[in-house]
């Protein structure tokens, strides 16, 4: 592993590095801008830890790869951007139906379709959330350092194993790309979950159950005699047509995710005590927000930032809160408008949206007009 | 005199399962017999053997056996298989599906994973159509066959599977009929021992759809027509095993290629080996 100490690194590196503390040993991915770096320094690092590593043919090959590792017995990842996350789609719904650990990285880019490959965007937000056809309560984190891609790549690794579900990164060229300080402690500073796995079934060989939010995967080869299906089924992992057990398993999907949505949801906020304005942004818009916020608190303007850290579940609960105290929300983000929604729709605030085209970063001076604005 | 109420290989199926949703005159059920009695012959540890497909009527077929099993997505039990192979090799892994699930939606992974000899058996039961959305034509389907989207016959050329597979290395390549049960289970058992990419092609009657649309009045009928309209040629030119019965041609079975060349899991060991001698 990485030895403690002080780096002046990438994201890339960053999110390599931090999958591998968080116990990634299987690797599949194919080629794209501004991922690439993950999935090379994957090819050469993985082998020197006992690990394992292959391009696939193309990025359907390469999810179906690390579901299939996953449930093979090892922590696995893929990492991609726009147009591999979206071949990704059917086969995120795989991993969430099989309750099957694994991490997938995409680091969005200018879309839509091919879009510019080497400038950031933010478009795929989303996706993240409902990109897969049919009910899904997934987990996203969207890291705005270096740092945070090191910490929340460990992290992403421990939300799969506990939550058993594929746990997405939506990071962005920037982050993936740009270089500053990246700081690794001991290693008894960082948590990181171990598989739990049931072997030999005593006679209950049930892959599934839905009465706990919990129950350890299966290891393959070990007498266990599983079935583990993408069709609707019960806690045998048999597949049924019955609406009740659709509803049983949903239930069970969604349920889990719901019930801890407290540990999962995290945050960071600056100036939102007294705040009647918020913004609220992520990734790297979030960087040129708190930027504008900190003018305009010269200024003696009460503006706060919110910053989701997970953008999935949605920060719910503390939007709401928040929304008593303040007036109105403004949502910088490089796409036409995604995350306002919710924020709008959880909110009940006027919400106002500001549009970044893909291909730059955000000009702070643009957010702060707005938040000037909304003071006049 | 008693009569045998336990499926004699009930130890090996999930009797809780049973009855199969297969049509009458299908030929799944012998496919998955054969495997069952292929595995058991293998010499290779029952818990080991794991069982993964894609989505069609023949990728039903791992559920239904007492095994460890994946019914994956379609088209995607190869790569899944990959993973899971390279993850835990001590595995026996062998994925069985549909033609359409393999060398339609799933052709590209089927290249691949025969291309990097990865260690894999792959069993393809082809019913020269899909069978579980209603009989559509697809890359299978031999030239001028009627289907339920080929209404005015097939004008397109179908792969010739074990051609494919040889060209791009397979290790090991047979093709046999549900009509020769024997064959199949032996060549199953052979194909479980090899390491690298082994390929079995099966065919296999689908009474409602390809059947009917091609003149066979039941399974029968289309077993019938393999028992009667197949040679076994072992040394054929695998180039001339295409499979077109509306123009008279016999049907060429047998035991194709039986070849050593590395496997990916022996390389990846030796990669591997040499990358942690490095970080040491
Ligand atoms: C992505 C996707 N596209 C289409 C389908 C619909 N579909 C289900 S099975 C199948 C064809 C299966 O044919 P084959 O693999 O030959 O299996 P058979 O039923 O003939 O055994 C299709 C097209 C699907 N499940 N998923
Ligand atoms: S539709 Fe064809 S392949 Fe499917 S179960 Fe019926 S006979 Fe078998
Ligand atoms: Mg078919």
């Amino acid at each position: 592993m990485l030895p403690p100490g002080k780096y002046f690194t990438d994201g890339n590196f960053a999110a390599t590095e931090g999958a591998l503390y968080g116990g990634c040993r299987f690797f599949a991915g194919y080629p794209i801008t501004p991922s690439s770096e993950i999935l090379e320094r994957m090819s050469r690092r993985l082998p020197e830890v006992g690990g394992h590593f292959i391009e696939m043919e193309d990025e359907i090959a390469s999810i179906a790869a690390i579901i299939g590792a996953s449930n093979g017995g090892l922590k696995s990842m893929t990492a991609t951007s726009g147009p591999g996350f979206s071949l990704m789609q059917e086969n995120i719904g795989l991993g969430m139906i099989t309750e099957t650990p694994t991490v997938i990285i995409d680091e969005m880019r200018a879309g839509p379709s091919t879009g510019i490959p080497t400038r950031v965007g933010q478009g795929d937000v989303m996706q993240t959330r409902w990109g897969s056809h049919g009910d899904l309560a997934p987990i996203t984190y969207s890291p705005n350092s270096v740092q945070e891609s090191f910490d929340l790549t460990i992290l992403a690794f421990n939300s799969a194993e506990i939550y058993r579900q594929p746990v997405i990164i939506a990071s962005d060229q920037v982050i993936g790309h740009l270089s500053e300080i990246l700081t690794v402690g001991n290693p008894e500073e960082y948590e990181v979950i171990q598989r739990l796995t049931r072997k030999k079934a005593n006679g209950n060989h049930n892959t599934f159950s839905y009465s706990d939010d919990f129950i350890p995967m299966f290891v393959p080869g070990t007498g266990f005699r599983g079935n583990v299906d993408s069709l609707t089924h019960d806690e045998m992992g048999y597949p049924s047509n019955d609406a009740s057990v659709e509803r049983e398993m949903l239930e069970h999907l969604l349920g889990k995710i719901k019930r801890n949505e407290t540990k999962i949801i995290r945050f960071e906020e600056y100036m939102t005590d007294d705040a009647k304005v918020i913004v609220v942004a992520y990734g790297i818009t979030s960087r040129s927000a708190k930027k504008a916020v900190k003018n305009a608190r010269d200024e003696g303007l009460k503006v706060g930032l919110f910053r989701p850290i997970t953008l999935w579940p949605f920060p719910e609960g503390r939007i709401v809160e928040l929304a008593e105290k303040t007036r109105k929300f403004i949502v910088p983000e490089i796409n036409y408008g995604q995350y306002s929604h919710p924020v709008r729709e959880f909110s009940r605030r006027e919400t106002e949206e500001i549009h970044f085209p893909p291909g730059a970063i955000p000009d702070f001076k643009i957010i702060l007009r707005e938040i000037e604005r909304s003071f006049t | 005199m008693s009569i045998e109420e336990v499926h004699p290989k009930s130890q090996f199926l999930r009797d809780e399962r049973l009855p199969h949703i297969w049509c009458p005159g299908c030929g799944l059920g012998i496919v998955l017999q054969s495997y069952i009695n292929a595995a058991e012959k293998s010499g290779i540890r029952l818990e080991n053997h794991v069982l993964i497909s894609g989505i069609g009527c023949t990728a039903r077929l791992p559920g239904y056996a007492n095994l460890d099993t994946y019914h994956t997505t379609h088209g995607r039990g190869i790569p899944f298989a990959t993973g899971m192979k390279i993850a835990n090799p001590d595995l026996k892994v062998t994925v069985i599906s549909g033609d359409g699930d393999l060398f339609n939606i799933g052709g590209n992974h089927f290249i691949h994973a025969a291309r990097r000899n990865m260690d894999l058996l792959v069993v393809c039961v082809n019913n020269f159509n899909y069978g579980m959305t209603g009989g559509q034509h697809g890359s299978t389907t031999p030239p001028s066959s009627l289907s339920s989207s080929t209404p005015y016959g097939n004008i397109e050329q179908s792969f010739n599977l074990p051609y494919l597979a040889a060209a791009i290395g397979a290790s090991y390549v047979a093709r046999w009929t549900v009509m020769h049960p024997r064959q199949f289970t032996k060549s199953l058992s052979k194909a479980m021992d090899i390491r690298g990419f082994a390929f079995v092609e099966v065919l296999s009657p689908c009474p409602p759809n390809f059947g009917k649309f091609n003149g066979f009045s039941d399974g029968f009928a289309e077993m019938e027509f393999y028992r009667k309209n197949s040679v076994v040629d072992n040394e054929a030119k695998l180039e001339d095993v295409s499979i077109d019965p509306h123009h008279g041609k016999q049907i060429i079975l047998g035991e194709f290629v039986n070849k050593r060349r590395p496997s990916f899991i022996e390389l990846e060991r030796e990669v591997n080996r040499r990358a942690m001698v490095v970080e040491k």
